[in-house]
């Protein structure tokens, strides 16, 4: 009796297990946060350092147009506008996300909806393969054919935000590919059969019913297209021309956030004011993926209350 | 069970031990034997490769070599991070650096040249029609005398130490216009030998057929050119140490300025030797001819 009583009471060694694997796993989502934070508390620190300690307005920051940190502007303050570099960043992720979208969802209902045979077979691997080519390679090409195209057929010396936005299409095409169909295939089999059965034809199908039911999915996949493009670097820095003016059109050198931050960090002393203004646009950059983050969410929670009703 | 929880003793302690082990090590090596330069891009291969020479000549040294760009190579220098900071430029020219707590080992010279595309048709250059070209105040190549073509300025990026020469020597300490802006010299030479119109600056040791190499007022760019300061568009490399460097640091920084290095290595990587210089030139810029 009193064996019995004490192997009930005491923990069994499946429990001893469960513990430690719960411990062991907690420890490791610990330290991601820890990590998270930690990059969060240093970008902040550094980057807010270009308002308190250098005393630039934040204003003056966002809307001036003259970037050059080591010297004075014509106002008499230090020339710390990241204008120009908000502006490219944006246009350049706005512009590749509309000329992806529509490639994007076209392959997605092809592989999803008219041939998923083929689409399994060979579609998919295609934009599996296009994720894995390194950023690099895609800058390489960008300078090498699509800058002389752009060139050729719309002037100006090639670079600027619209190679930018043909390399980055290219980059993000195979995101928004892939999470599209993934959308896609979430719709519910049963709508499908019930468009069919009320006599709908297939197009009919595809158009009125699959891709409305999948616009949350897709959109997220949009966004998620987008905050590649936001952060992608060396690609953009190749193609773009790293010029820190205002684009006056498609084919004026321009700049990124992340362009002139790589190009810039390594010639900055820690501490100083040229320093930490590559911080504060450092922050901006995290700011902005975190809005992205927040967007998607929103969306997919939106989605889902959908699908329920 | 039992067993399993032995293992698992026996892979704890050897673990432990490794570390230990290795820590120990490693704090040994470090105090001792190895030291790590870190900066400047333009200068790298020559530290690296001396580096190199001299760990095969003394067994269990080690030099370590990072890029980063001067300004991170003065900041790292400056902390005490490192033990040798590699720069283009002076100590003296870099915001929040304290020149005064470095020293300073002028180990190279490098000589800088602007290059042209090929199809501009301009081979010379008096230093005001550069100047015009850099500060955007002439817009075509026409203006100056070559074919109608607009002009595409390519710099070097903002606190890159050829563009602080460059800046300094050649455009009289005028700003360059904001343009478009590479951050590497292989780079800026690859887009100018393909854009139509597109002028940029770079080191000798990147000069090649794929552009025109400009003359100013009438002086070629070559390295006799600089000994003399005919041609004034130039730069020392420097090594930065802490005032009071370590042994290995002093005896690889003698090492590198010893006449095996100068004479072979410097001139194979297309450096100019200080040795040969026939004039010095200081942080202020004022040019001093060496007896």
């Amino acid at each position: 009796m009193d064996k019995i009583r004490a192997s009930l009471l005491k923990k069994s060694i499946a429990t001893k297990i469960e513990r430690r694997g719960k411990i062991l796993s907690l420890s490791c989502l610990a330290l991601i946060i820890l990590v998270v934070f930690l990059i969060f508390y240093f970008v902040a620190s550094r980057g807010l350092a270009t308002f308190f300690q250098n005393h630039i307005n934040l204003w003056q920051f966002l809307s001036g147009i003259q970037w050059n940190p080591g010297t004075v502007g014509s106002n008499g303050q230090p020339a710390v506008g990241a204008l120009p570099m908000i502006v490219g960043s944006f246009l350049i992720t706005i512009f590749s996300a509309i000329v992806a979208t529509p490639f994007a969802i076209g392959t997605a209902v092809f592989m999803t909806e008219i041939s998923p045979r083929r689409g399994a077979q060979i579609l998919r691997p295609v934009t599996e393969l296009l994720v894995g080519i390194p950023s690099v390679v895609y800058g390489f090409i960008g300078l090498q054919v699509v800058v002389p195209f752009v060139r050729n057929t719309f002037g100006g010396s090639g670079y600027g935000i619209l190679s930018g936005t043909f390399v980055l299409f290219v980059m993000i095409l195979p995101t928004v590919t892939s999470m599209s169909a993934d959308a896609l295939n979430a719709v519910p089999r049963y709508y499908r059969e019930a468009s069919l059965a009320l006599g709908a034809t297939r197009w009919q199908t595809i158009y009125k019913v699959v891709l409305r039911a999948a616009i949350p999915g897709m959109l997220t996949a949009i966004v998620f297209g987008m905050a590649r493009a936001f952060g992608e670097a060396l690609a953009v820095q190749m193609v773009i021309g790293n010029a820190t003016l205002l684009p006056h059109n498609l084919v004026s050198p321009a700049s990124t956030l992340t362009s002139i931050l790589t190009m810039g960090i390594g010639n900055t002393v820690m501490g100083s004011l040229q320093n930490n203004a590559l911080w504060s646009l450092a922050m901006i950059l995290l700011l902005m993926s975190l809005l992205f983050n927040l967007i998607i969410r929103y969306i997919g929670r939106k989605g889902k209350l959908n699908h329920e009703r | 069970m039992k067993k399993s929880r032995v293992i698992q003793l026996l892979g704890l302690i050897l673990v432990g031990v490794g570390i230990g082990f290795g820590y120990t090590n490693r704090a040994h090596t470090d105090t001792g034997e190895s030291i790590t330069a870190v900066g400047s891009t333009a200068l790298q291969p020559l530290v690296e490769a001396a580096g190199e020479q001299y760990s095969s000549e003394h067994t269990g040294v080690f030099i370590n070599v990072q890029g980063g760009g001067s300004g991170t190579g003065l900041s790292q220098i400056q902390s005490g991070a490192v033990a040798i900071g590699n720069s283009d430029i002076f100590a003296e020219e870099q915001a929040g650096i304290n020149a005064k707590k470095l020293q300073d080992h002028q180990v190279a010279v490098v000589g800088i040249a602007p290059i042209i595309n090929k199809q501009t048709g301009i081979r010379n250059l008096t230093k005001q029609q550069l100047i015009q070209v850099f500060t955007g105040k002439v817009k075509n190549w026409r203006e100056l005398g070559g074919k109608n073509l607009p002009i595409v300025l390519i710099n070097r990026a903002q606190g890159s130490g050829t563009r602080k020469t460059f800046e300094s020597y050649a455009l009289d300490g005028q700003k360059s216009a904001d343009s478009q802006e590479q951050d590497s010299s292989g780079l800026a030479r690859s887009i100018v030998g393909s854009t139509p119109g597109a002028v940029s600056y770079v080191a000798f040791s990147y000069l090649d057929h794929s552009v025109t190499t400009l003359k100013v007022d009438g002086v070629t760019p070559t390295e006799a050119n600089v000994r003399h300061n005919r041609w004034k568009i130039w730069s020392y490399e420097h090594l930065y140490t802490q005032k009071q460097p370590n042994q290995l640091t002093k005896k690889f920084i003698t090492y590198i300025l010893s006449e095996a290095v100068q004479k072979k290595l410097v001139k194979q990587l297309g450096y100019i030797s200080v040795h040969d210089m026939q004039v010095q030139r200081r942080a202020s810029g004022k040019i001093t001819t060496v007896k």
